[in-house]
């Protein structure tokens, strides 16, 4: 029952549309990864953030809902400790927060439908999200579940706007970027925009406390979590290159130069 | 069967589709390539071990359009094709993505290496750590440029023409031309990049002065794209692009480990740098403690030598 009542709340009034941005949780870029007996230590992580391409999504997202008076749900799919997260972003203007609660590892299909379905329960609109995470790199978020929406996806955006029924974005391009023009429903991945993040403010900080987050389990999104396809064998550290030679003065250049020539061959 | 999406660069087919044969080898002996825009279809016929290729031809594909190519892309793989490869490039990972969830089967992103089985190591956490994981038969998989050597020419594999046009969401209504009309970083084989060390934005002419020298792009760190406004299309690391060249020149970069990240899987590294602990030092293959301003017009010369 408890369902149909938080759906009736994202019911839209009028024109103004729900506006979803997906957020992941992810060791800080500046926390130290460690290994421990062939897996990630996840416990050694010492700081824990919003994927730095999400903070983008984020307040292009926070834009988008004053050009548009839309309500902004904060979607994450992730263990308990993400629900800070969405703390965060409801400091910052999110106006929903949006938790579907799973303890470890979920495949790109798994991970899919359970937004897919959330957003459709949700009547997302638009979907914002970064174009990959810094803890798996993969990417395949966005562009997924536009396919399973039905939706459109432009990658690699800067910037979003709304005007007259329609979205325009600047997405890069390998020539320079370009404008381009496309309407709901759709998913929009930024890459760095330029923009960063606004930072909270005290009522903001103390709003956020208070906001209420609603949890998902998979299974209230009508979604069974199997045993993935997809095994992890093993996590390592990266290999470590033989330790190079190191020489004092600029005088030395021609040493190197004459060793990438000769022994490495690459210039 | 297995097939492989092919990258254009241009009007003709990109090296890493001839890469991506070369992995394909190891899985599979009945190899389809797709060639959208039926760009490089004739090439793609004459690699080694290719068994067909399939020239995709339509409107969508005057410009991209994810949604639209994976749906033509997809109607052109052989009902025979279990695995689906593509390069880990832009497009490549969005279009793989999209087939990988119109099919409902897994898709794991920029593998640097893949043996039969299938068996796939990828760089996590940006390279930080290194997983190995265990995928299905049917799977969509994206590799990483640069890491396979390219397969033999003089086969003469059948070409097949389909047309194939899918519904367009996106219109483009304005490009952007690149303020610089320097190689992008994510293409280049040389790669010579500033960090904060160099001063100032000013002085990144006298990377560029060696760049041209080498056929090279010129990267920088965050520090000085954040800080001094430089493209962030130029930024090498975590939140810029991790590249892989064969080699990489870092001057003036002390080597955070947001950069390291980006850039450690070069093949040869070589740093310059006037602090003999900077951490770019446990990377590099050969260290230079030396200031930019010693060190540049010295390597300026030897390179004039060449």
């Amino acid at each position: 029952m408890g369902i149909f009542k938080d759906v009736f709340t994202f019911r839209k009034f009028g024109n103004n549309m729900n506006i979803v941005v997906l957020l992941k949780q992810v060791p800080d870029t500046t926390a130290k990864i460690s290994v421990s007996s062939g897996a990630v230590d996840q416990d050694s992580v010492t700081k824990w953030s919003m994927s730095p391409y999400d903070e983008y999504a984020l307040e292009a997202a926070l834009k988008l809902k004053n050009i548009t008076n839309g309500s902004l749900i904060a979607l994450t799919c992730g263990p308990a400790r993400s629900s800070k997260m969405l703390t965060d972003a409801a400091a910052v203007g999110a106006d929903n927060l949006i938790h579907i609660v799973h303890e470890g590892y979920l495949d790109s299909m798994q991970i899919q439908s359970l937004l897919t379905a959330a957003i459709v329960k949700l009547d997302g609109e638009v979907i914002l999200c970064g174009k990959q995470a810094a803890d798996t790199n993969s990417g395949s978020t966005g562009p997924g579940i536009s396919e399973l929406l039905e939706a459109g996806c432009v990658t690699h955006v800067t910037e979003v706007s709304f005007e007259d029924g329609e979205f325009s974005a600047v997405r890069l391009s390998s020539s320079g970027s370009e404008k381009v023009v496309i309407s709901s429903p759709c998913v929009f991945a930024f890459d760095k925009g330029l923009n960063e993040l606004r930072r909270p403010n005290v009522r903001g900080i103390m709003m956020a406390k208070k906001k209420e987050i609603i949890s998902f389990s998979p299974e209230d999104l009508g979604i069974s979590i199997s045993d993935s396809k997809v095994q992890i064998i093993s996590h390592a550290p990266p290999a470590e290159k033989a330790p190079g030679k190191k020489y004092e003065g600029a005088s030395s250049i021609q040493t190197v130069i004459a060793k990438l020539r000769d022994e490495a061959n690459v210039i | 069967m297995l097939t492989i999406i092919a990258e254009s660069s241009g009007n003709t087919l990109h090296v890493v589709t001839s890469q991506l044969v070369t992995v394909a080898r190891k899985i599979d002996e009945d190899i389809q390539i797709i060639c959208p825009a039926g760009i490089g279809s004739e090439v793609a016929a004459t690699l080694s071990g290719v068994t067909r290729v399939t020239s995709l031809l339509g409107e969508s594909f005057n410009y991209f359009d994810g949604r639209a190519w994976a749906d033509s892309i997809n109607s052109a793989i052989s009902e025979k094709t279990t695995t689906i490869i593509a390069p880990a490039t832009p497009q490549g990972r969005e279009v793989a993505a999209m087939i990988a969830a119109k099919r409902k089967i897994p898709i794991i992103q920029d593998a640097i290496a893949l043996e039969s089985g299938i068996e796939v190591t990828r760089a996590i956490y940006s390279g930080k750590a290194i997983e190995r994981v265990s995928a299905p038969q049917e799977c969509v998989i994206t590799v990483r440029p640069n890491v396979y050597e390219s397969v033999a020419e003089g086969n003469s594999a059948p070409i097949n023409i389909v047309n194939f046009s899918s519904d367009v969401r996106i219109s483009i209504k304005e490009a952007i031309a690149k303020a610089s009309k320097r190689l992008d970083v994510s293409e280049a084989d040389i790669i010579i990049s500033g960090g904060r060390g160099m001063g100032s934005i000013d002085n990144f002419s006298e990377l560029e002065s060696i760049a041209d020298m080498l056929d090279a792009a010129v990267g920088a760190s965050r520090a000085v794209v954040d800080e001094w406004g430089m493209s962030h299309s130029m930024q090498v690391g975590q939140t810029g692009k991790t590249v892989t060249p064969s080699l990489y020149i870092a001057v003036g970069i002390s080597g955070a480990i947001q950069h390291l990240a980006g850039m450690r899987s070069s093949k040869y590294i070589v740093a310059i740098n006037k602090d003999p602990d900077a951490p770019i030092f446990n990377v590099a293959d050969y260290g230079i403690v030396s200031s930019w301003e010693e060190a540049l017009p010295v390597l300026r010369e030897e390179l004039s030598k060449l």
